[in-house]
């Protein structure tokens, strides 16, 4: 029997493409809000079809991008290391993120004013290891002050593809010792890394990643994806998982999509034997 | 030498598992840095972090910035520099517990913010400050005086990594590889020449520290050559490369074998004891050449050109000859008075003496060992230094060739090298 799973999600009312902090974004390009409520619940449906019980985040009228839970934090256990964003488009939401986590039992904790640091988005644990995306949104620097804090071990890779901006757009732990990933979002050293570190790592092909195949949320052996990624959901039936599409092309013109949606508060699958 | 751009940088976390070390490493040297690992501790656990505490090097500041800028990015932060530490001497003749042992290379130490240079450069041996003036140098272990101001620790002193000279294109920067008995020797041979060249041009002295083989191959004609051509100014050698020369010179024997043909003469084994007893008869080889008992050899052709020599003897030697200085720790004192101001030393057919030297010398003084046996030459290599141009061959063959070079005149010596 798959345990609970906890997910906090932020619906949808303020959404919408206010400016541009990523590739993906164009403000002429604008988010269809009534299309976006729709698919963010049939992701939610989806999810809850897959055992999980979700947690909601008030959304804030000027704060767009609130929905992108994922970016809120990166739990550990009881404990909440609150985002510090590096765009100011995006600081007006660590103050509300601070509050959910304080108000909802988790010790949040912040780091130092000089790092940038976004949350599970740019860190995601597989096995008992943290893996760390740095460069472009987040600092090194802070993956090793949350090393020292959590005393696990914290594997940095550098993202040097824009459109990947976040670890979660290139990398998904399955299990603890599978992973989804494509490779070109990494630099050379990060790929060796991660395939010195990770037994079973399933490429995914530009067009699916594109599509944003990695941003996956996993629920047990559910992998629920944005559509458009057959091949990788082949494979992932071809390795025991079921594999769940749902639309979310309202969020990718924003940059994000399925696992961006979502924050795991009672830890991930990936971190489970 | 213009002092390169340093500066010290640290880095920890997951540093080898996530490769973040070797890309640090990477950049540095992709960027036209280079760097020193001075110290680093691997986590043993695998959550445990690792830390690395590095010394990159640059050739100009604004390179150096923008390697620290670049590194930054990957964790690696510039440390915040202490000026070093000093503890007082409490006795004669050794260091304070966790004094700093020094390298070869060029060093400074940071004295109220500032870095000062530290004179005299020897690896395995101490740092001494005076207090009064800020004077940094290098002191060895026996010559420590009590109430001297003596650094321990790391902190505050750095190590600057030999770099290479990329205006110079010269034999050091291309036959550095491993040594080996299958160089082409002529080419090397002749960088060798336009070395010592250099060194005379610029008024450094040369150095020469030599074997008794340079004697038993009949090489001690070429040597004399070279002495009488202004190519040497210092002579660093032991009992025996003295004792055999004025041999030659007394009996035409180098242990009683005919130079001239090889044979062993009659009672020739006695001719290197009778060279000795003669020579202590006199009251010393300088002696030997005022008086005309000595007329040749390497031996009087330096006592005649004031070639500034020093024999340091060993237990197994005859005699030995009264210049011989047979307390090893006055005789190591007096080779280091006689360092100063040589820019290139040339080692020929000796093992000990070459390490003893290899191992006064500063990094940066150009070396050249020239040794039949490849693990001498290998020896003084893992000198560290680039510096150091190890050649396998008989001495012989390369002391004809150089003086062909040096004093017939450049491309003299044989085009395809020396037959060996």
């Amino acid at each position: 029997m798959t345990p609970t799973a906890r997910i906090l999600m932020c619906p949808p009312d303020h959404f919408g493409i206010h400016y541009e902090i990523n590739p993906w974004m164009r403000r002429e390009r604008p988010a269809d809000a009534e299309a976006a409520a729709e698919q963010w619940s049939a992701l939610c449906a989806a999810l809850r079809a897959a055992g999980a019980e979700l947690a909601l985040l008030d959304p804030v009228p000027g704060l767009p991008d609130l929905v992108f839970t994922a970016n809120a934090a990166l739990v550990f256990r009881e404990r909440a290391f609150v985002s510090r964003f590096r765009h100011a488009e995006r600081r007006g939401e660590e103050s509300v993120d601070a509050e959910w986590f304080a108000s909802n039992g988790f010790e949040v904790e912040r780091l130092p004013d000089t790092l940038f640091f976004e949350g599970a988005g740019d860190a995601l644990f597989c096995g008992d290891t943290l893996y760390a995306g740095y460069r472009i949104r987040s600092d090194i620097q802070a993956h090793q002050w949350i090393a020292r804090r959590i005393d696990r071990r914290v594997i940095p890779l550098e993202l040097v593809d824009p459109y990947y901006y976040h670890l979660d757009t290139c990398f998904c732990p399955l299990t603890s010792s599978a992973a989804l990933y494509f490779p070109p979002a990494f630099d050379a050293y990060a790929r060796t890394a991660l395939v010195e570190q990770i037994p079973t790592l399933i490429e995914v092909e530009p067009d699916e990643a594109r599509r944003f195949a990695c941003n996956a949320v996993v629920v047990g052996r559910t992998v629920v994806t944005n559509t458009g990624c057959p091949r990788l959901h082949a494979r992932l039936r071809a390795e025991g998982f079921e594999a769940v599409e749902t639309p979310l092309d309202e969020f990718v013109k924003s940059g994000g999509s399925a696992k961006c949606l979502t924050l795991r508060l009672d830890g991930e699958e990936s971190t489970r034997t | 030498m213009v002092a390169p751009f340093v500066s010290e940088v640290e880095v920890a976390g997951h540093i080898i598992d996530g490769l973040i070390l070797p890309k640090i490493l990477d950049c540095i040297t992709a960027a036209g840095g280079s760097f020193q690992i001075k110290r680093i501790s691997v986590g043993q656990e695998r959550k445990d972090p690792s830390y690395a505490l590095l010394a990159v090097t640059a050739p100009s500041q604004d390179q150096l910035e923008a390697i620290l800028a670049d590194i930054r990015d990957h964790g690696a932060a510039p440390i915040v520099e202490h000026d070093c530490r000093l503890e007082t001497a409490d006795r004669d003749g050794a260091f304070p517990e966790g004094f700093y042992a020094t390298t070869n290379q060029r060093t400074e130490v940071r004295r109220r913010g500032e870095w000062v240079e530290v004179r005299d450069q020897e690896m395995d041996c101490g740092i001494a400050v005076d207090p009064a003036t800020g004077a940094a140098r290098c002191v060895a272990m026996s010559d420590v005086g009590r109430g001297q101001a003596i650094v321990v620790g790391y902190h505050g002193v750095r190590a600057h990594p030999q770099t290479r000279d990329s205006e110079r294109n010269d034999a050091f920067e291309f036959m550095n590889s491993a040594v080996s008995t299958e160089k082409p020797k002529g080419v090397a041979i002749r960088q060798v020449a336009d070395e010592m060249r250099r060194s005379r041009d610029l008024g450094q002295r040369i150095l020469v520290v030599a074997g008794p083989a340079v004697i038993h191959t009949g090489s001690g004609g070429h040597f004399c050559e070279l002495i009488r051509a202004g190519y040497v100014q210092t002579l660093f050698a032991g009992n025996a490369l003295a004792t055999h020369d004025i041999e030659q010179a007394l009996f035409g024997t180098s242990l009683g074998v005919r130079l001239d043909r090889g044979d062993i003469v009659e009672a020739g084994h006695e001719h290197h004891l009778r060279t000795i007893n003669r020579i202590r008869r006199v009251g010393g080889i300088r002696r030997a050449v005022a008086t005309g008992l000595l007329r040749q050899g390497i031996m009087y052709e330096c006592v005649r050109r004031n070639v500034d020599f020093l024999l340091a003897g060993s237990i197994r030697d005859d005699g030995p000859l009264p210049e011989v200085m047979t307390d090893v720790i006055e005789a190591q004192s007096a080779m280091r008075q006689k360092l100063a101001n040589v820019g290139f030393c040339l080692m020929v057919a000796t093992t000990l003496h070459s390490i003893a030297v290899g191992n006064l010398l500063p990094a940066w003084v150009r070396v050249v060992c020239v040794d039949i046996n490849p693990s001498t030459v290998i020896k003084l290599n893992d000198r560290g230094s680039f510096q150091t141009l190890g050649i396998v061959t008989d001495v012989e063959p390369f002391l004809r060739a150089l003086v062909d070079e040096l004093v017939k005149g450049p491309g003299a010596a044989a085009p395809h090298g020396v037959r060996v």
